[in-house]
């Protein structure tokens, strides 16, 4: 494991983007952080800047408008940075891939590395995912 | 007001400009004027009548391209849509948005979505679709395929 | 003048229906003017709905607002219902206006919580986000599901609330009743909430009537209008209610009405709960067919009104559905309400209108002339918090004096 990559898996520090969603998992990634679930104590904090992330959560579909912006967020984030997926659109699309407006998978022009199924998903399902991503790049 | 004195009211104003009048219930009522009489009748319900302006719904159908305005009368619990149609190949109306601020973006939608062309807009562009969104090209008109999709279901 | 400035917030947002790209443009520390683009979050619900049948359909517009997430159901069923004149069993009624109201709370909850954080009151946000848990809870319990309830169904809801539950959402919203009055009490005595808010991105009556502005927008600035009481749908007809008005139109007035929401929301939860106690019936009258026609379905929102056209051939899909949701048309009153406004409180007065959050945390100022970054987003809610602080010397005062004791 690589030292850059070791450092990452400590004290997360976590960008959110949200396409073009309907906001339910931005909601409950925010809940994440508020006493009930106080994702903050394990060191994950919310930052304002890609620039500063460790971690990019994306959720909701991206449409013609958001995708170029997210491919140019991507791209301007220090690497090694870890993508998850948080619900059903960022994942697949959920009912809106038929719609005239939307780009197309996510993984088709990002790399993404880990995915959170459900609408939304609980905040207890973002928590274990986190769990099992570091995990896996601690490769334990 | 009453609710029979508004749309009394409204029948007197409009007199010989109504082309068709339709009661679908007491609290729902359409009324079709001619694409010209538009402003005249936005000025009755708006300026005189108080009504607050719901949005308004452009309609593509196989004979016409119908705009609803939808006019809400919260007083005496009354909705008044006055549709208009116009024609599909040339689909033009007068901008309301110097009468109504509310309508300036709703405007620029139905513009996008439809190709209606709304004329003296203080502000016309894309609202919804990338600036790059090819012209004529109109999400919500029947005849749309979607890209990528031609031959296919969708 | 000094030189003028280009501000960009967003143009992602994501706590809010319509995603909004603002340009404020400033000279020095005043604002003035606005240029609003939207379209990030575009996704053709509308053309997506005419290949749904109606009762896909309700699960389509859920997804058009997380927060909202019953308001577009309801009004959407309703239109069906009026094109169809489809009856709706009056135990339906009653569940519709508790879920309704339940989500009223839980959204003008969650816009409290996030203004205290731009305001610089991070614990304001974080206890009213805690005791939204517990709506959240009763959520779970009665629907299955923490968001998206998937409750409503044209011709009625979709599920029954259990009798054996009623008394754990009883117990669950007496709890709530003195978190409540302690956040109404932390808005109204503390002086530094006042200084911060009073007389801040007002807005006019004639303005939000020009506009066509709805919601606790319009009803702060003294315009009385409510789709529950002036349009009675659901049970708000069947129970007793007042809406909530202020005057001044000021960001400080719309959250006195929210809060004053939430007290009356929880007025008609007791009443519908109490209902469903004593008159069983059938919740669904599960309609067959919608015949040709158009019909209109609206409902108050927790933002405004929320409106929706349906128009039927006579077969099981719309052949158009339109959607209006509350921000756009409360959005454009932005760009009155910020003109003169100075770059610290143009944060507070864009969520004033409750559209949008997380754009905020997106926010980044460039000069014009060099493109220069020169403000980022951490920037300019420090800046927010600073002039909290400097309030607090100036007022010598030290924040809200709770009341413990009601929590």
């Amino acid at each position: 494991m690589s030292f850059a990559v070791q450092a990452l898996t400590r004290s997360l520090n976590v960008f959110h983007l949200a396409g073009s969603a309907c906001n339910n998992c931005d909601i409950e990634i925010l809940d994440a952080l508020t006493p009930r679930y106080d994702l903050e104590r394990f060191g994950i904090v919310l930052v304002g800047s890609i620039r500063h992330a460790d971690v990019l959560l994306l959720s909701g579909v991206f449409n013609k408008k958001s995708a170029i912006r997210l491919q140019h967020l991507y791209e301007q984030a220090p690497k090694p940075v870890v993508v998850v997926a948080i619900g059903a659109c960022a994942c697949a699309g959920c009912m809106f891939r038929e719609s005239y407006n939307w780009y197309g998978k996510i993984s088709d022009y990002i790399p993404i590395d880990a995915y959170v199924p459900g609408c939304p998903p609980k905040p207890e399902a973002m928590i274990a995912a986190v769990a099992k991503l570091i995990a896996k790049l601690r490769g334990s | 007001m009453t609710r029979e004195a508004t749309l009394q009211r409204i029948r007197e104003a409009l007199g010989d400009k109504v082309v068709d009048w339709f009661d679908k219930s007491e609290k729902r009522s359409y009324v079709e004027i001619r694409p010209e009489d538009v402003p005249d009748a936005t000025r009755l319900v708006f300026r005189e009548l108080g009504a607050r302006f719901q949005i308004a719904t452009g309609v593509d159908t196989p004979s016409a391209i119908e705009i609803l305005y939808h006019w809400a009368f919260d007083k005496v619990n009354l909705l008044v849509t006055i549709r208009t149609k116009l024609d599909r190949d040339t689909p033009e109306i007068a901008s309301l948005a110097g009468i109504c601020k509310g309508t300036e973006w709703i405007e620029r939608e139905m513009w996008e979505l439809l190709g209606i062309t709304f004329h003296d807009h203080p502000d016309m562009r894309h609202l919804l679709l990338t600036d790059e969104w090819p012209e004529g090209q109109y999400p919500l008109r029947r005849d749309f395929v979607q890209p990528g999709k031609e031959g296919g279901e969708g | 003048m000094g030189k003028r400035t280009i501000i960009p917030i967003g143009p992602y947002h994501a706590l809010q229906e319509e995603p909004e790209f603002f340009k404020l443009y400033v000279e020095g520390e005043t604002v003035v003017g606005l240029d609003i683009e939207l379209g990030y979050n575009h996704r053709g619900i509308e053309k997506l709905s005419e290949s749904k049948t109606y009762e896909q359909t309700v699960f389509l517009v859920e997804r058009i607002c997380g927060i909202c997430s019953t308001s577009h159901p309801i009004a959407c069923v309703q239109a069906v219902e009026d094109a169809g004149g489809v009856e709706v069993p009056e135990r339906a009624l009653y569940i519709r206006s508790l879920i309704g109201e339940l989500e009223r709370v839980h959204s003008h909850m969650l816009w409290l919580g996030l203004a205290g954080h731009f305001l610089g009151f991070n614990t304001v946000w974080m206890w009213v986000w805690r005791y939204r848990e517990e709506l959240l809870n009763i959520m779970e319990l009665v629907t299955g599901n923490r968001n998206h309830y998937a409750m409503m169904k044209p011709g009625g809801v979709r599920r029954d609330i259990k009798d054996e539950d009623i008394p754990t959402i009883r117990k669950t919203l007496d709890g709530l009743h003195g978190p409540l009055e302690l956040f109404r009490d932390a808005v109204s005595d503390d002086p530094i909430i006042h200084a911060r808010l009073k007389g801040v991105g007002v807005l006019t009556p004639e303005q939000i009537v020009d506009y066509g502005a709805l919601g606790p927008t319009a009803r702060a600035s003294g315009v009385d209008i409510d789709v529950r009481r002036d349009h009675p749908h659901a049970a708000y007809g069947l129970v007793d209610w007042n809406v909530v008005t202020a005057t001044h139109g000021d960001v400080f007035d719309k959250a006195v009405v929210r809060i004053g929401e939430m007290f009356e929301s929880m007025k008609i939860i007791e009443q519908c709960l109490a209902k469903l106690k004593s008159s069983p019936g059938p919740v669904d009258s599960n309609p067959k067919e919608i015949p040709p026609g158009e019909g209109i379905g609206h409902y108050e929102a927790p933002r405004g009104e929320v409106f929706h056209y349906i128009r039927s051939d006579g077969s099981n899909r719309p052949a158009r559905h339109k959607v209006r949701a509350p921000s756009f048309m409360n959005v454009l009153t932005d760009r009155e309400a910020v003109l003169g406004a100075t770059v610290a409180d143009a944060t507070i007065i864009l969520a004033a209108v409750d559209p949008c959050y997380c754009c905020t945390e997106r926010m980044a100022a460039r000069d014009v002339a060099t493109g220069e970054r020169v403000l980022t987003s951490r920037e300019l809610i420090r800046l927010s918090q600073a002039k909290t602080e400097q309030l607090k010397k100036e007022l010598g005062a030290e924040g809200p004096r709770l009341n413990l004791e009601a929590m």
